[in-house]
């Protein structure tokens, strides 16, 4: 369909993921209050981030099999 | 609620992606298939989210949780009974003839299956009601905005309305499909650490039980009235639902659900833009992984809230009351988010939140500007134009509906009660509806007057029942009862399924009988289109054993079985 939606999805993720872990590594802990004193924003950051990279290599190594198809 | 400038980034990066995806997809617009149908090219596992996802609007997020607080685990019902079967019935035996008919929506099927007519009412009505759904999101994120951001009415509509339009606008179906997947992930990774601290918070799932007991017995319940689903509803009253086993089974599983799933083209385009049959009916098969799991997303919140309101949870999370005393379990998800979510966390959260109104009134809109392009402007209005003629038409189509949704957002906003009218009237509609396709699809002596007639019967049989019935304790007129109250049911819902039972039936039983003395469609005109006068599928050459719909299926309602018995 032109557009490999692993792609944006991926990169929203990535994205995403990095603005909240770095938040949570170098914002104020006093937040944490009220999730029950976990670094909720530290933890699910990085897991968006690993769902975004795993998409963005999906997307990778689906466009690497095309490529010999096309040459 | 005040969101930090690192939520408000949250929000942004999100929204320029959505509009990013609809700019990248404007050149791959060519032809009014590539708008209307993505150029039927997708793969299965992006239509399946898609799938599921159009039907995963705010309401239901919001609903299902509210529920999940008023009846508890029971509301599942509305997934494992109410949804999965259904699905799995539309992979199995209903796709090959959407698909394989190359019908482009499905009043188009009807008008090749039987008749104009009967495409005609099914159309309008159809359109009616998308435009309408498309205005009641709008109008329902409005008033959430306006709630927890202080945003005022008219800048919710229009802001949200300007974003849709303008992805749909440029990338079509395809853009609406894509955007909805995102929303997918985006619901699921912005609710589930909600589900995960709120069950902390009430000391995990024996808390929760624990919790709830006390919640049913304070209420005049089995104490395992609120954690079990089949067990407490051998009677009405023994469930806070007020319904039994039978009109559960019958009323929701069967007619509601199968009506739903299997005829409402709203659902049925995302698997119509697959790329191959086989994808096709892998459509909703795939849906149904994550449709099965959905309950603990969107149901345990609402238990989580009531245990905790009622019960005392460790950080004291409280429903708050509405003006009349009541709980206000609509504030379920809104509440948790406020509570639980740190700045960081809460623009994530408010993100899916808006994600899932906006995709609620895209469905919508893309359904409609298919079904009045199609089905209305190209069979009525305008036949024989150059495609480029009805590529135009769909996105002039795109923006009228955006349009007369705001209408209908206003509307909603001036006189509620109008909106439980129309709501009403698009039940009585839909009720009949699956009799219509089941007799249809599988009998090739229903002819087209059966069809036509047995749908108005049905939708007069569901307008009857509602007006000589009426639920316990509500006042006549919008509950019921208004020709005369000849039964009084225990609840709202069990008036409800049984509605949709008298209203199947009479479809039914009216069709058969219209059919049996009008004359059917030529034999040869009804190949693809019926069951007995259809070539059975082969397997696809290369299709592995396990992607076989009939092995997926048979997975999907062993896993919806299991779950009903875990908790039964």
């Amino acid at each position: 369909m032109g557009l490999d939606i692993r792609i944006p999805i991926g990169s929203l993720f990535v994205i995403l993921g990095a603005l909240l872990a770095g938040y949570g590594l170098l914002g104020n802990p006093t937040i944490y209050q009220r999730s029950l004193g976990i670094d909720i924003n530290l933890w699910w950051g990085a897991v968006l981030l690993a769902f975004g990279m795993a998409m963005l290599a999906l997307a990778w190594r689906a466009a690497r099999a095309r490529e010999p198809a096309l040459a | 609620m005040h969101p930090a400038a690192i939520d408000w980034t949250i929000m942004g990066v999100y929204f320029a992606f959505v509009l990013g995806i609809g700019a990248a997809l404007k050149r791959h617009m060519r032809t009014s298939t590539d708008y209307f149908l993505s150029g039927r090219a997708i793969p299965a596992w992006i239509t399946g989210l898609a799938f599921i996802s159009a039907n995963l609007g705010a309401q239901e997020v919001i609903g299902m949780a509210a529920s999940g607080a008023k009846y508890g685990m029971a509301t599942s019902h509305f997934y494992w009974v109410g949804a999965i079967p259904a699905m799995v019935f539309l992979g199995i035996f209903m796709m090959p003839f959407y698909y394989g008919s190359r019908a482009r929506s499905v009043p188009e099927y009807l008008k090749l299956r039987f008749d104009e007519k009967t495409r005609g009412l099914n159309a309008i009505s159809f359109a009616v009601m998308t435009v309408f759904s498309s205005g009641i999101s709008m109008y329902a994120m409005a008033l959430l905005l306006k709630l927890l951001l202080g945003w005022d009415f008219t800048t919710s509509i229009l802001l949200s309305a300007l974003i849709v339009l303008v992805y749909i606008f440029l990338g079509g179906l395809t853009s609406a499909i894509y955007n909805e997947v995102l929303q997918f992930f985006l619901i699921v990774f912005g609710f589930a650490p909600l589900v995960f601290l709120g069950l902390e918070d009430v000391g995990g799932w024996h808390g929760l039980v624990a919790g709830l007991r006390q919640v049913a017995v304070s209420r005049g319940f089995a104490p395992d009235a609120w954690t079990s689903t089949w067990s407490v509803m051998s009677r009405p009253s023994s469930n806070p639902m007020g319904v039994e086993w039978i009109s559960i089974a019958m009323g929701l599983g069967f007619v509601l659900s199968f009506g739903y799933w299997c005829t409402d083209f709203l659902v049925v385009q995302r698997a119509l833009a697959a790329h191959s049959m086989a994808a096709a009916r892998r459509t909703p098969l795939i849906a149904a992984v994550p449709k099965m799991l959905f309950p603990f997303l969107v149901i345990l919140p609402g238990m989580i809230a009531i245990a905790s309101t009622l019960h005392g949870g460790a950080s004291g999370l409280a429903l708050p009351h509405k003006a009349d005393g009541a709980l206000n379990y609509d504030m379920v998800i809104p509440l948790m988010l406020g509570h639980y979510f740190p700045s960081g966390m809460l623009g994530l959260g408010l993100t899916a939140l808006m994600a899932s109104f906006m995709t609620g009134m895209a469905g919508n809109v893309t359904a409609f500007n298919t079904v009045w392009t199609y089905d209305i402007y190209q069979a009525y209005i305008r036949h024989g134009a150059s495609d480029r003629h009805y590529l135009n038409m769909g996105r002039i189509a795109t923006v009228a509906g955006i349009g007369l949704s705001i209408a209908a957002a206003y509307a909603a906003n001036r006189f509620n009660n109008i909106m439980d009218l129309l709501q009403l009237l698009f039940a009585f509609v839909n009720a009949p509806l699956f009799a219509t396709f089941l007799l249809g699809m599988f009998c090739k002596r229903t002819s087209g007057h059966g069809a036509f007639f047995g749908l108005l019967a049905g939708t007069a049989a569901a307008a009857m029942h509602h007006g000589l019935t009426l639920p316990a304790g509500s006042a006549t007129g919008i509950q019921g009862g208004w020709i005369a109250v000849l039964h009084l049911y225990p609840s709202q819902m069990a008036q409800n399924f049984w509605t949709a039972i008298y209203a199947f039936g009479v479809c039914f039983l009216v069709t058969v009988a219209v059919s049996a003395v009008t004359r059917p469609r030529a034999q040869e005109d009804l190949k693809g289109l019926v069951y007995s006068l259809t070539p059975r599928l082969r397997a696809a050459a290369g299709e592995r054993w396990y992607a076989r719909p009939a092995v997926l299926g048979a997975c999907v309602l062993a896993g919806a079985i299991v779950l009903n018995f875990i908790f039964r």
